[in-house]
C-alpha cells in the first residue's frame, strides 16, 4: 500500500503504522475520516502498529490519538520519531 | 430518512427478534442431564446447559435469577419449557418468563425423578415445536430490536478499523430509534472519564462512575493492581503505550451517540438510544448478559481471531486484520481489512457491516451458528453458600 500511516482524527499529534516503517523513509499519513494526506519523514524502525509523532513536542506536552488525550511526552520528541513507552507515560497512573 | 425494517418475529410483549427458538432451560446444574434428554427427544429445541443455581445468595442471586429469565423472555425465543430441581424457583423463572405473554411451562424433579419429568417435559416441548413452526417472520423496523457490541482479542488493528466501523454501525442504529447496549466495565477504564461525559445527565454519569469505582474496589480488595499491568506486555509489543490509548481503541465502537442509560448486569433495557451495562469482558460471560437484557443481533470485532457463539444471540464477527480474515475466514462474517489499505472507507465499512446485520436479521446464519458456537455462560459474582 502507498500509505504508511493511518490517522484517526484531525487534531491527532500521532499516526499508527499500517506495515513497517524504516528510518529515513517519507510516507503518507492518511486523516481516516477526511481522506486528506500528510507527508513525514520517519526517523526510527517503527513496527506495524505502532505510533510515529506528526509534529514536534516538548517534555510534558498532552500526547493526542483519537482526538483525545493518550499521555505526555517524557522527553523531547521530533516530528517522525517513534512515539512509546520510552518517551510517553499515562496521565492517569504511573 | 425510509425507516429502515427487517423480516422478524414480533412476539406478544411487542418486542422483535431475529431467531425463533424453542428453549429448554434449567434453572440450576443438577437441572441439566433432564434438559439434554428433552432437547435429545425433541430435536430442534434449544437446550441451555449452564453450572449453576443452587445455593447462591443475595446479589448474585438476583442476577441469577435476572439473567434466566431475560433469556427466556429474549424475543429470539417462541417458547420455553423450564426445568429445576425443586418447584419455588422453577416458578419463579417460569413467572418472570410469562410477563411476556409467550408461551412457558415449568417442570420440576424432585418426587418423580428425571425420567418421568422428561417424559412431562418432552410432550411440552414437542407442542412448542408445532405452535414456533408456525409462527411467521413480518417486516418489523429495525427501531424495536435491540442490539449489543464488544471486542475481544484485540490488537491495533480493532483500534483503527473494526471498532471504528462498528461505531458507524451503532450510530446508524441509533439513528434509526434502536437500542445498543456495550459494556465491559474493566476494559474501558482508561476511557471513564469519555464515557462518563457523554452521560445525558448527572443520574445517568453517577451511576455509571460507581460502577467503575465498585470495580476498582474489587480489584483493590484481592489485593492486586491491574492498572499497574495495563497495558499489557503484548498490547505493548503490539504498539499500545498508555492505558488511556488501549481504552480509547476500545470505546470506538460505541460511535458518538449519547449514552441514555447505566444498566445493571442482565438488565432489560427501558431508554432507546446507546446504553451501558455493567459488565465482565469475558465474551461468552458479556454476550450472555446481552442476551438477558434483551439484544437479539450482536456485533464482535477482532484483532487476533476471538470465535465465540451464543445459543440465543447471532454474533455478527468483523476484522480489519487482514492476517486474521484470509487465515481465519470461516469465523469471520465481514472481512473489512480494505480498511488498513485505504481500499475501504469507515463509511464504507459501517455501511458492509449494516448490509450483512440485516441479512442475518432476516434470517441468514452468523458464522457462529454454522459454527456451532452456544457458548451460554452465567456471570457470577461470589461463591454460593
Amino acid at each position: 500500500m502507498a500509505h504508511g500511516l493511518l490517522i484517526h482524527a484531525d487534531r491527532d499529534q500521532v499516526g499508527v503504522a499500517v506495515r513497517d516503517l524504516k528510518p529515513g523513509e517519507t510516507v503518507t499519513g492518511v486523516y481516516q475520516l477526511s481522506l486528506q494526506e500528510t507527508r513525514i519523514t520517519v526517523r526510527d524502525a517503527v513496527p506495524l502498529g505502532h505510533k510515529v509523532a506528526l509534529r514536534e513536542l516538548q517534555t510534558g506536552d498532552t500526547v493526542i490519538e483519537y482526538g483525545e488525550v493518550i499521555g505526555v511526552a517524557t522527553q523531547p520528541i521530533a516530528a517522525g520519531e517513534h512515539v512509546h513507552v520510552h518517551n510517553i507515560k499515562s496521565v492517569r497512573w504511573g | 430518512m425510509a425507516q429502515q425494517t427487517f423480516w422478524g418475529y414480533r412476539r406478544a410483549n411487542g418486542a422483535v427478534g431475529s431467531r425463533n427458538y424453542v428453549a429448554i432451560l434449567p434453572v440450576d446444574d443438577l437441572s441439566n442431564a433432564a434438559v439434554e434428554g428433552v432437547a435429545h427427544l425433541a430435536p430442534g429445541t434449544l437446550p441451555l446447559p449452564h453450572p449453576y443455581g443452587r445455593l447462591q445468595f443475595g446479589e448474585d442471586l438476583d442476577l441469577h435469577f435476572r439473567t434466566l429469565i431475560g433469556t427466556g423472555q429474549n424475543a429470539n425465543i417462541a417458547a420455553v419449557v423450564v426445568i429445576g430441581i425443586e418447584p419455588n424457583w422453577t416458578n419463579r423463572v417460569v413467572q418472570g418468563i410469562a410477563e411476556t405473554g409467550k408461551p412457558v411451562r415449568g417442570f420440576s424433579i424432585e418426587g418423580q425423578g428425571d425420567t418421568a419429568t422428561i417424559a412431562s417435559a418432552v410432550r411440552q416441548a414437542r407442542d412448542y415445536l408445532y405452535y414456533a413452526s408456525e409462527l411467521r417472520r413480518e417486516e418489523v423496523p429495525i427501531a424495536d430490536a435491540i442490539f449489543s457490541t464488544k471486542c475481544g482479542e484485540s490488537d491495533t488493528t480493532s483500534g483503527l478499523g473494526s471498532n471504528p466501523a462498528v461505531g458507524v454501525a451503532v450510530d446508524w442504529l441509533v439513528d434509526q430509534g434502536a437500542t445498543v447496549i456495550f459494556g465491559e466495565t474493566t476494559e474501558i477504564t482508561g476511557a471513564e472519564h469519555i464515557i462518563a461525559g457523554r452521560c445525558r445527565n448527572d443520574a445517568v454519569r453517577a451511576r455509571y462512575l460507581a460502577m467503575h469505582e465498585n470495580y476498582q474496589q474489587l480489584v483493590r480488595s484481592q489485593g492486586v493492581d491491574l492498572l499497574g499491568s495495563q497495558p499489557t506486555q503484548g498490547n505493548i509489543a503490539g504498539g499500545l503505550s498508555t492505558i488511556e490509548e488501549k481504552a480509547l481503541g476500545n470505546i470506538q465502537k460505541t460511535g458518538t451517540s449519547p449514552i441514555v442509560d447505566a444498566l445493571a448486569p442482565a438488565a432489560a433495557p427501558t431508554q432507546k438510544g446507546l446504553n451501558f451495562m455493567d459488565s465482565s469482558s469475558a465474551a461468552a460471560e458479556f454476550i450472555t448478559l446481552m442476551g438477558a437484557a434483551g439484544s437479539v443481533f450482536h456485533f464482535f470485532t477482532t484483532g487476533q481471531g476471538n470465535i465465540v457463539g451464543n445459543p440465543v444471540v447471532p454474533v455478527l464477527k468483523t476484522t480489519a486484520n487482514p492476517r486474521t480474515a484470509q487465515l481465519m475466514a470461516e469465523h469471520i462474517d465481514v472481512d473489512i481489512s480494505g480498511l488498513l489499505s485505504l481500499e475501504m472507507t469507515l463509511a464504507q465499512a459501517g455501511q458492509a457491516l449494516v448490509d450483512m446485520m440485516v441479512r442475518n436479521l432476516n434470517g441468514r446464519l452468523t458464522a457462529t451458528e454454522v459454527l456451532g458456537h452456544k457458548e451460554f455462560v452465567l456471570t457470577k459474582l461470589y461463591r454460593s453458600s
